[in-house]
């Protein structure tokens, strides 16, 4: 996928969100590093994340970062003074066995640092084993009710199923269309489109046979890096057919006809 | 100074940056746990606890893992999402509308100092319902992909282009 690609799909959105996985929060970093613009469209994103939610405060909460520091114990006054303490000579027995019980009780002090800090990666290790079963539960039960969640729509009752064939410019090329009339709205599965050549996109048109009138109703953003290829957009037109076509980057005022990959009829109503 | 060298020096406990840290977020975090919790005192509180939290976990913040922005974001949903899971909370009253970040906006009368004040409550008031929901799902309670679907009833696949199109619309007011 190429970095232009990649910003359409939306994935940068979630990104600085936090809504996605740890696993593509690291693949979208390794992305940032490689394209520089990828980096600038995370900081503008950020920036304007940072505003909205900022809009969202009406209270000037500047002064609780004194309550933060003084909680916290920090000073800005780093010259504290020093107390100095007179030492008096000890005896010379009593110097040696002090600095015995010293370095005894450094030792046992430093080993007792390093047991925490095995015992401390352990846990860590533990943890990060923990996170990351967690994430394949989670992403099987995203495939999943990805998958229940088409099936539910296909199976609604009002639903008008159209299917599009392949024509002269792609004929191994298929679609369906699936159509809630009463929601005005329609899901695309568009599995068997081939990828879009870079700069082209599909756009989706409803029409009207007699006389022949088409209407954009969008065009598919992202195709290539959705993975169900399913795709919902809006039609409240008194649609008798449908129609995709191969159009330039943004999509276009009417249909290009040599580049009209699918098209279907819609049975008329019993 | 860069946002990355102000990080890696909080990280080496520098209070300064500490501060500038603060005084870039503070604003997103405490409308964050705000606009969960609605209620400004307890939201101060919890502003609080995240940055103290933030100091002192200063440690596990990791470039590769996300943004710093991010990860306080995430502290401070948690903070507050647990805060309105409490015993102590549950008296007082709940209400889930989820435009509740549209209203604050709008009858934000502090925000009038701010440069695109205006823009901001103008691109609110003419947010689609859509947006205000997924808005609302992803950047203010934290949601997963699958958990907006589900809230939403929209396939997943088409969760991110829905919100890269009304985040597009906020960027082109802000010109950012």
């Amino acid at each position: 996928m190429n970095s232009k690609e990649y910003i359409a799909s939306g994935i940068l959105e979630l990104y600085v969100a936090g809504a996605l996985s740890e696993k593509e929060n690291e693949e979208v970093y390794a992305m940032m590093q490689k394209y520089p613009e990828v980096m600038q469209e995370v900081l503008s994103i950020e920036a304007a994340i940072v505003q909205l939610t900022a809009a969202t405060s009406a209270t000037d909460t500047t002064g609780i970062f004194d309550v933060i520091q003084t909680e916290l114990n920090l000073s800005d006054d780093t010259s504290r003074e020093t107390t100095i303490v007179p030492i008096q000579k000890p005896r010379s027995i009593f110097r040696y066995t002090g600095w015995a019980a010293a370095v005894i009780l450094g030792i046992s002090l430093i080993y007792s640092v390093l047991k925490t800090s095995d015992l401390q990666s352990e846990l860590e290790v533990v943890q990060s084993e923990k996170e990351a079963l967690k994430e394949q539960i989670y992403k099987a039960n995203n495939d999943l009710t990805a998958a229940t969640k088409l099936l539910s729509v296909l199976r609604t009752k009002d639903i008008i199923s159209v299917p599009l064939g392949g024509q002269a410019v792609s004929p191994t090329s298929y679609a369906k269309v699936y159509w809630d009339k009463k929601a005005n709205q329609v899901y695309l599965d568009l599995q068997g489109l081939p990828d879009p050549p870079a700069g082209k996109v599909y756009q989706v048109w409803s029409l009207t046979l007699n006389p022949l009138t088409p209407t954009s109703l969008g065009v598919i953003e992202g195709f290539s890096s959705d993975k169900d290829k399913v795709f919902d957009v809006t039609n409240t037109n008194e649609s008798e057919a449908f129609g995709i076509t191969l159009e330039p980057a943004g999509g276009s005022e009417s249909p290009t006809l040599e580049q009209l990959y699918t098209l279907g009829v819609v049975a008329s109503n019993p | 100074m860069e946002l990355e060298k102000l990080i890696e020096k909080f990280q080496q406990k520098d209070v300064k940056a500490f501060e500038s840290l603060y005084t870039m977020y503070n604003d997103s975090i405490f409308g964050v746990i705000y606009t969960i919790v609605k209620n400004e005192d307890i939201a101060t509180e919890i502003l609080q606890d995240v940055f103290v939290k933030a100091w002192n976990k200063a440690d596990s913040y990791n470039a590769g893992k996300g943004r710093f922005f991010t990860w306080l974001l995430n502290i401070a949903r948690n903070a507050a999402i647990d805060k309105t899971r409490s015993k102590s909370f549950k008296n007082a009253q709940q209400n889930l509308d989820v435009d509740f970040f549209v209203h604050s906006i709008e009858t934000n009368d502090s925000l009038d100092e701010k440069t695109n004040a205006i823009g901001l409550k103008k691109y609110v008031s003419k947010l689609a319902e859509k947006c205000k929901k997924i808005i609302d799902f992803i950047y203010f309670k934290g949601y997963t992909q699958k958990e907006t679907s589900e809230a939403l009833e929209i396939p997943l696949g088409t969760i991110k282009t829905r919100n890269r199109n009304c985040i597009n619309e906020l960027r082109k007011m802000l010109e950012v």
